[in-house]
């Protein structure tokens, strides 16, 4: 009887295990084909997307991006934003989940209410509303309309104040008896012990704003300022030239993946702490 | 005044000064952004701005905005009922599948004994950390006629459809596309006909249905293994001492622990749904016969493209309205919001008495 419900579990456990192999097999398979297809030529790819192998590999389309579009321009805008935003979410939400975890102030409550009110808008129907402001304050078309409206996420003052929350206060007392100022123990105390919520705040913004592409159709028109999304959105839209030019589009995906990819295998734990932790319940 | 009560008020001060410093710069950002444009974009909503100087000088024109899609009929109602029945099926089938997908694969990766844990995790959850302006382009490639779907639809001697290409509702086709009965086709709702109304997801918006299922599922996937893995061990092993089998232990136990999860899942997934936007964008503005259009797209296409300013703003607010009413019901529905964390636990065990009960019975 032991023995038999054994084998049981046994042969139900290689049932799962196939299903989740062929399951895995599903969700990675079209980011496989998405990397074959960008080596192609053009109609290979549209005649013959299934193969793996292109018959003939080229590097066409990546050498059409380097060289004849404004592609580098795209990748160069959409770096520079990444980095000023995530490091904006990074001081001002560390210091509003600090101020709101630990300091004691009048009107913290309302703030505190005043941000999750704020998570709750979908950012969808702001479109409109983030274009008049920008517009009026003199914004539009300029990395500051890019990127002063995103500096700040309330998921990120979330995350930091439930850390905050969570780590015990002696060190920080510590350094208050010993005459140190708040600014200067935020800073060089309460930081350097942060790091696992500040590194989950990083890789959010980092993604968040990588892959943002409302705010930046709304933020400017100015083809110089255009980042990847907006560019990719564009050349997958109208193309350069006629037909189909998988090869090239597919390749401009890719490469405005690899970023995310190698940030996501690098940090491949946290990441998937991180958005779990995200997550306003 | 004593000299201590001055101190004390001095301190009392230096504190709040020290704390509004540091929350100032996510109070203005937050404020100018978010706050104002809302309040502006309100003021819009019920004026007559044409896009020209300043939305502060014009005119107030009262609800008309409103009215000229929701009431007036014509080209702007049509549009807008259309992009509410695109919606609104996008909405019925990519929550439901998203929530059993992601809990079935959730509940298969906690298993104890399986390998590659690791490995399958990376694999659901690498499609959500892509941006859906890649995602788009790579279901463009995929789902063209001569595709990839249609090349393994062809092996299986299934013709595919030439997906973005097909206005044809789901349900219509399923009952062999006939034409349309007067009675349903005559009677109108927000300028659609009723026989439109029923039409099912055209094929094309089909396909976005797959490409969101397939990338929010990862990250639902990580919520409800989060909530797995604080399912105590106890709870199961009562479970097992009670002699359940996996299924009644995963529908008697595990599911109704779960239910905090499956609220925060269901109600993520429904706001989201309601804000389409990126892959109508990306893939064809709302093509073919705007049967992919949604209230997001088209309240962004109504501002800039058409320079009504007045309705994109208004149509923003509607749909920022059905959001608002959709959370709602599902809370009522669901309703795990309002138990206290006694009444909940003690919900939590009732399944547990349940099936002692049962094997008392038997």
């Amino acid at each position: 009887m032991r023995h038999r419900r054994g084998t049981a579990t046994g042969s139900a456990h290689w049932i799962v295990f196939a299903l989740l192999l062929a399951m895995a097999v599903v969700y990675v398979f079209p980011f496989v084909l998405q990397l074959a297809n960008s080596f192609k030529t053009d109609s290979e790819a549209s005649l013959a997307g299934m193969s793996l192998l292109p018959d003939t590999w080229t590097t066409a389309a990546y050498r059409t991006l380097f060289t004849g579009s404004a592609f580098p321009r795209w990748f160069a805008n959409s770096v520079i934003v990444a980095v000023a935003v995530t490091a904006g979410r990074v001081l001002f939400g560390s210091m509003a989940g600090y101020a709101l975890a630990r300091l004691e102030f009048h009107g913290r409550q309302a703030i505190f209410a005043f941000v999750v009110g704020v998570m709750a808008v979908p950012g969808v129907v702001l479109l409109i509303p983030k274009f008049l402001v920008i517009r009026e304050l003199g914004l539009y078309n300029s990395y500051l309309g890019l990127i002063v409206p995103l500096l700040v996420d309330a998921s990120g003052v979330f995350i930091m104040k439930n850390f905050f929350e969570s780590i015990p206060r002696a060190v920080e007392e510590a350094a208050y008896v010993d005459g140190a100022s708040v600014l200067r123990t935020y800073w060089s105390v309460v930081l350097p012990m942060a790091r696992p919520a500040l590194m989950s705040v990083v890789i959010l913004s980092f993604q968040g704003s990588w892959n943002e592409l409302s705010h930046f159709i709304v933020a400017s028109s100015d083809p110089a300022l255009v980042n990847l999304t907006k560019g990719v959105a564009q050349l997958v839209g109208g193309g350069l030239g006629a037909g189909n030019q998988y090869p090239l589009k597919l390749a401009a995906a890719t490469l405005m993946t690899i970023p995310m990819a190698i940030l996501f295998f690098v940090f491949q734990r946290r990441i998937m702490n991180a958005s779990t932790g995200a997550v306003k319940e | 005044m004593s000299a201590t009560n001055v101190t004390n008020r001095r301190r009392t001060f230096r504190k709040d000064a020290v704390g509004w410093a540091f929350v100032a710069p996510c109070v203005i950002i937050l404020g100018v952004f978010l706050l104002i444009p809302i309040l502006m974009a309100a003021w819009v909503s019920v004026s007559d701005w044409t896009g020209r100087g300043s939305p502060l000088a014009s005119g107030f024109v009262g609800l008309e905005n409103y009215e000229s899609f929701l009431g007036k009929g014509g080209l702007p109602t049509k549009d807008f009922g259309l992009s509410i029945r695109n919606n609104a099926y996008y909405f019925v089938f990519v929550v439901p599948l998203q929530t059993v997908l992601s809990l079935g694969l959730a509940v298969l990766v906690n298993r104890k004994m399986l390998r590659a844990k690791a490995f399958f995790k990376t694999a659901f959850y690498f499609p959500s950390v892509t941006s859906t302006v890649a995602i788009t382009t790579l279901w463009t490639f995929l789902f063209s006629a001569t595709g990839a779907i249609n090349a393994m639809l062809e092996k299986l001697s299934v013709d595919g459809p030439n997906w973005f290409n097909d206005p044809r509702g789901i349900f219509h086709l399923m009952l062999g596309n006939p034409s349309a009965p007067p009675g349903l086709k005559q009677s109108e709702f927000l300028g659609v006909s009723l026989w439109d109304w029923l039409s099912g997801p055209s094929v094309a918006m089909c396909a976005f249905i797959v490409m969101a299922v397939f990338t929010t599922s990862g990250t639902f996937m990580l919520l409800f293994l989060a909530a797995l893995q604080t399912i105590g061990e106890e709870t199961k092993e009562a479970a097992l001492v009670d002699g359940a089998n996996g299924w009644q232990r995963f529908w008697h136990v595990t599911l109704p622990m779960l239910r905090p999860t499956l609220f925060t899942v269901i109600t993520l997934g429904t706001i989201g749904t309601w804000q389409v936007f990126d892959q109508i964008y990306v893939s064809g503005h709302g093509s073919p016969a705007k049967t992919t259009l949604t209230p997001a797209f088209l309240s962004y296409q109504s501002a800039f493209v058409d320079q009504q300013w007045g309705r994109g703003a208004a149509t923003s607010f509607v749909l920022f309205a059905i959001i608002i009413v959709f959370t709602i019901l599902q809370r009522m529905v669901t309703g795990s919001s309002d138990l206290s964390k006694e009444k909940r636990q003690r919900k939590l065990l009732r399944p547990l008495r349940w099936l002692k009960e049962k094997q008392v019975a038997s």
